[in-house]
């Protein structure tokens, strides 16, 4: 099997009647800016960690208004940044992430 | 739906369309993609249908590929646009078409945003004028080169050669018609026939002989959507879209795909290559996938053009299954001969799907 660096994924189903977000709200209640994101992908696309474990900005808003846990994505950012410099939005993903980690412990 | 209800929708999109005079502007990618389809436009335009048909060297790209990557904002993507429409209003043109789906899109929303903000109008007439010193009239009909072929698709049935029909079993081609987003989605009373039914290119299919197929995921993206693709960590939400449509439509056994965008049959012509690659699964019969053409190709195929002229060698996904089935003669070790007889070469054949 040819790796072209990205894979197919199946569509997956969220029942928002029993969807758990409390995570989310309560981020955007203290980064607002986490309700601006347009899910480009800008941060995925730049982040160092990306290649070699799956880190993805992106991924962790997604997760967290699907109800997911983040926790393991989290756990590969090195807080380097380089996200909140291309973001087209100008959110301060970085900032954004260390709150998430505040709101986690 | 029952057809009747389809029937009296399609008839609450219908837009005019002027028969003649038309100012075309190509698209930036169109021609590295299929590079015969905008030719054969122009072709069946001047030399078939006799109409007049002008371009200019001098238009550039609309800007919307950038706009929509956010690369540029949108009033940088307007000056351009003026630029385009002062090209227009120089050669004497009211009747502006765009070969791309996402420019017609782009032209649309900017004619769309002026009418609400004249004063934002005003500012780019006067960044146009401050920039290169031209002027410009709004066009005064907005089309896409596919709603062209669309209003004289009877007229290309009535110089056909061949039809859209099985040769062996003399059934109707059953084919898949696929209409880029930004054509209908944007702007419903923009498309013939709106966004949920747009006609334009099961009209051209209809009047061809062929079957139109209706399948659960007809109206989904094809899966490029701009950054989806350019994109690189988020092509794999690309090709899952693409991959969700070709599940769905697998069951109905489609002969051909016709698509009227640059992104849409470069994306479900190369993607079936990428998922036989990961996968091992193909879409077409005995190996082979389905194959995808733009609608000036299938137009071009159905006036009798050599396939090879019309550029079908480039496509990811072999064509020589489809031209059998319609009975199209054509030279198989002519395939990679370009003009002047000079050697394209042989691409590297995939491992899962079956080309020639």
């Amino acid at each position: 099997m040819t790796d072209f660096g990205f894979t197919l994924t199946k569509s997956s189903t969220i029942n928002f009647d029993s969807l758990d977000n409390h995570l989310y709200k309560r981020l955007c209640t203290i980064e607002p800016d986490a309700q601006i994101c347009m899910s480009c992908g800008s941060c995925s696309a730049t982040c160092t960690a990306a290649p070699f474990s799956g880190m993805s900005v992106r991924k962790v808003i997604l997760g967290l208004q699907r109800g997911q846990d983040v926790r393991p994505l989290l756990s590969n950012c090195m807080l380097c940044g380089k996200c909140t410099m291309v973001c087209p939005r100008a959110i301060n993903t970085r900032h954004l992430l260390l709150t998430l980690y505040r709101i986690y412990d | 739906m029952i057809s009747q209800g389809k029937q009296k929708i399609w008839s609450d999109y219908q837009k005019e369309i002027p028969d003649d005079h038309w100012y075309y502007v190509r698209s930036c990618i169109r021609q590295n993609f299929f590079p015969a389809s905008e030719k054969m436009f122009t072709e069946i335009t001047k030399k078939v249908l006799h109409k007049d048909l002008y371009e200019t060297p001098h238009h550039t790209t609309c800007g919307g590929i950038a706009y929509h990557c956010d690369t540029i904002p949108q009033e940088t993507a307007m000056t351009i646009v003026a630029r385009q429409f002062a090209l227009m209003t120089e050669a004497g043109y009211e009747n502006y078409v765009p070969s791309c789906i996402t420019s017609f899109g782009n032209y649309a929303e900017i004619l769309e945003t002026w009418h609400e903000f004249p004063e934002l109008e005003a500012k780019i007439r006067e960044d146009l004028w401050k920039a290169c010193r031209r002027e410009f009239n709004k066009p005064k009909y907005l089309a896409h080169s596919s709603d062209l072929i669309f209003h004289w698709r009877n007229e290309i049935a009535a110089k056909a050669k061949h039809h859209l029909v099985n040769k062996e079993t003399g059934e109707p081609l059953k084919i898949v018609e696929h209409i880029g987003c930004h054509y209908a989605k944007m702007f419903p009373h923009k498309g013939v026939g709106g966004a949920e039914y747009p006609y334009v290119l099961a009209g051209m299919i209809d009047s061809w002989g062929g079957q139109v197929i209706d399948y659960p995921e007809r109206r989904h993206c094809c899966g490029y959507g701009f950054r989806q693709y350019h994109v690189k960590a988020n092509r794999s939400y690309s090709i899952s879209n693409t991959w969700k449509k070709f599940e769905s439509m697998e069951p109905y056994h489609p002969d051909a795909i016709i698509t009227n965008c640059p992104g849409c049959p470069y994306f479900l012509d190369r993607w079936q290559y990428v998922i036989a690659e990961q996968t091992g699964k193909t879409y077409g019969e005995n190996g082979f996938g389905i194959p995808v053409l733009t609608y000036e190709e299938l137009a071009g195929l159905v006036l009798g053009y050599n396939p090879w002229d019309l550029g079908l060698q480039l496509h990811q996904v072999a064509v020589e299954p489809l031209l059998d089935k319609i009975g199209i003669e054509y030279d198989p070790k002519a395939k990679y001969v370009g003009l002047n007889q000079e050697d394209l070469l042989r691409p590297e054949l995939p491992s899962s799907l079956k080309c020639f």
